[in-house]
């Protein structure tokens, strides 16, 4: 068997040593990914792609409308308003709407915010696409000022006919003093 | 000092001492101490909580107390007691001269008492000591932590550290320095539970040091884990929290396992019924608590798929745990039993852990889950299999051994007087919980309904017995070390059986310098 040390007491301690190193190790290199990998491919959790969708097919299911519901929230003391032009919009499966989102920042200093999404149910996470978001970038704002933040979204055809209605929430973060420019790895 | 000299004297014996039995004691009463502290803690909690309404802290003190509370409990006093009684009884039960890295040994001792001084100081901080729940989830502990939760992490480091070592020492020990003949299917049953627990210990320690590890970042280093304005996600911190967190669990309930295992059929004067399948009971429950961490967090929003896995696996723990309580109802069986305090201790450990077992299955049901997640129920749930799974069989097994540590009896009335009150004490304090649980009452708030004014008053009076109890153990070993009658011969349980019991009373400085000859009648069975 493999011997990291003749003597057989050093060499079972330092088994032990790299196999608690290697757990550590563990922790930041697989279960962090992995976690958001599963959570991307399976949909799971509310999340929605952070990638623009590019469409496949035209067709339009009219046999069907679903109702989708937008729910604006401010994270912690975020001083912006924020909130859907209109609370609900009624669409058919494979078509794309569009519609805007309002912000407005009444503090006197410019800021940047990011906005997170979550889908609920959180099954029909991964048939709703978004061909064009506000939440793909930060979204920076000049003390007093307002702004129209674009989103533009397909419901797909395969979305199971239980669902009639979708509810997408977006929580406003203030990123004012993170990192500027990362690419958010979310949604 | 060579190695053949008794102790050195005055304070270096303590602090430079590598002797198993030293350090053992010094793991055993600091455990002590802290079980004081968080006892003090719990008592602060009962009695804001003996009548509706606020009494005497404020809430944010409130918190603090329910957080150091569980912390101290469970990383302070639950854990080190077991690590103390390792020391001891390994090196003793499989006839080695002492624990394989001795100096290791001391080090892994010294580093605990400065870690929790320091998340004890956290209570005199400005902004006051963590106050997010000891399961420390984010956000709480990461946005809207105190300052003082960075001497909360390294406190985390250090003890996860002293864990490890400690961890490494025990498995090299078993695996190197057992006497000619002890193959492993002769070790008693307490090292093979601690065995099992080490390489827990080793594998999940790290993945805590992990999760604090990440908080740290998020809160100085601008990173964000589990911050979603960054790309994070809190949910994340409960998966990483809970992979450690279950193992955790059964870390500290297998050395219980292990004591149980050796004092019933002591007093059964029977061998242990089913050893082999009590080796391969434990393991299992070792494997299986890799696989069943998210039923711990079943309100998060999984998918269905993700919640009947957890629920099932969870479920089936239930298998090898039933079978160790069957061994041990059988080990009685038809054994000529007698009831001194550590078989006391050891039958109020099987009937309240039996019951924590099944609240846990009650727990388990997913569906149910979401009327108990986050009530009394799960407090009620976890303090029998805590309090009455590991700190019975701890203060079962002082009992058995002070006799070989010291060399001196205990008082055996006022050991039985300590199990009765301490019995009727921690039912009257945790049986009512189950109820005020069921009808919803949350944890970890200082306020409450006027519907269950009643019975968090008997509750809280349940725990100031408890607590007092511990005062009367505390007395007795004292007066044990200091004026117990002296013991005459090795073996002072005539149904005992291990080396432990062919060495003197009180155990020498040095055992089994020579290895002893292992036969039939001194291996477990």
């Amino acid at each position: 068997m493999f011997r990291l040390s003749q003597h057989p007491t050093i060499d079972t301690a330092s088994k032990l040593v790299a196999v608690s190193i290697a757990m550590f190790a563990f922790v930041f290199v697989v279960m962090v990914p992995l976690y958001n990998v599963l959570c991307d491919a399976l949909g799971i959790n509310g999340k929605t792609s952070d990638e623009a969708y590019i469409a496949i097919s035209t067709e339009v299911d009219v046999s069907r409308a679903i109702t989708v519901q937008f729910v604006t929230s401010n994270n912690n003391e975020m001083p912006w308003g924020f909130k859907p032009s209109v609370p609900m919009m009624t669409v058919n499966p494979g078509a794309a709407n569009d519609t805007v989102f309002l912000a407005a920042n009444g503090t006197n200093e410019a800021m940047v915010a990011q906005a997170i999404p979550s889908i609920s149910p959180s099954r029909a996470a991964e048939y709703f696409h978004k061909t064009e978001c506000f939440c793909f970038n930060q979204q920076p704002l000049d003390a007093n000022s307002s702004t129209q933040m674009p989103l533009q979204f397909i419901v797909d055809q395969a979305l199971p006919r239980d669902i009639k209605t979708i509810t997408l929430s977006y929580t406003l973060f203030d990123v004012t003093g993170m990192v500027a420019d990362k690419k958010v790895a979310a949604r | 000092m060579g190695a053949h000299h008794g102790p050195a004297k005055g304070m270096s014996r303590w602090l430079l001492t590598t002797n198993h039995k030293d350090i053992g004691t010094m793991y055993l009463w600091f455990s002590f101490a802290m079980f004081i502290l968080g006892g003090a803690f719990a008592m602060v909690i009962r009695a804001e909580l003996f009548q509706p309404g606020m009494q005497l802290v404020e809430p944010g003190f409130f918190n603090q107390m329910t957080t150091l509370h569980g912390l101290v409990m469970v990383f302070g006093a639950i854990m080190p007691s077991f690590v103390g009684l390792a020391n001891w009884m390994i090196p003793m039960m499989i006839g080695a001269p002492d624990m394989a890295l001795p100096r290791m040994n001391n080090w892994s001792f010294w580093i605990l008492p400065p870690s929790f001084l320091m998340l004890a100081s956290t209570l005199f901080m400005e902004g006051g000591a963590p106050a997010f729940g000891w399961t420390f989830y984010a956000p709480l502990s990461t946005t809207y932590a105190p300052p003082s939760v960075t001497f909360f992490i390294f406190a985390i480091h250090i003890l996860g550290v002293s864990s490890i070592m400690g961890s490494i020492n025990i498995i090299a020990t078993v695996m190197n320095m057992r006497a000619p003949g002890m193959s492993y299917m002769k070790m008693p049953l307490f090292v093979w539970t601690w065995l099992i627990t080490a390489f827990l210990l080793v594998a999940v320690m790290p993945v805590l040091a992990g999760a604090v590890t990440m908080m740290l970042m998020d809160i100085h280093f601008g990173t964000s884990f589990f911050s979603a304005a960054g790309g994070g996600d809190p949910v994340l911190f409960q998966h990483v929290f809970w992979f450690f967190g279950h193992p955790e669990v059964y870390i500290i309930i297998l050395p219980a396992f292990g004591v149980v295992s050796q004092i019933i059929p002591a007093f059964s004067r029977k061998p242990l019924f089913g050893y082999a399948s009590m080796v391969y009971a434990t393991a299992s429950i070792a494997l299986l608590s890799f696989i069943v961490w998210a039923h711990h967090m079943y309100t998060v929003g999984m998918p269905v798929a993700g919640e009947l896995f957890f629920m099932y696996a969870t479920m089936l723990i239930a298998v090898p745990t039933g079978v160790k309580v069957f061994n041990w109802i059988t080990t009685m069986w038809r054994g000529a039993l007698s009831f001194e305090t550590p078989m006391l201790f050891c039958l109020g450990f099987l009937v309240l852990f039996t019951l924590g077992g099944f609240t846990g299955l009650m727990l388990s049901i997913a569906p149910a889950d979401f009327q108990y997640h986050d009530t009394y129920f799960v407090v009620a749930h976890f303090h029998y299999v805590m309090v009455a799974g590991a700190v019975f069989s701890m203060t079962a097994a002082v009992y058995y051994w002070i006799p070989k540590w010291t060399g001196r009896m205990y008082s055996e009335s006022m050991g039985r007087i300590h199990f009765w009150v301490s019995f009727i004490g921690f039912n009257i304090a945790f049986f009512p919980q189950h109820f005020v649980g069921l009808a919803g009452m949350p944890r970890r708030i200082p306020d409450y309904s006027l519907q269950f004014a009643d019975f968090n008053m008997m509750s809280s009076i349940g725990a100031f017995i408890y607590g007092a109890s511990q005062l009367l153990f505390l007395y007795n070993v004292i007066v044990t070390i200091v004026a117990g009658e002296k013991v005459g011969e090795d073996k002072i349980w005539d149904g005992a059986e291990g080396l432990e019991w062919t060495v003197p009373c009180p155990a020498p400085y040095h055992t089994f310098e020579v290895p002893p000859k292992i036969d039939a009648v001194s291996a477990h069975a």
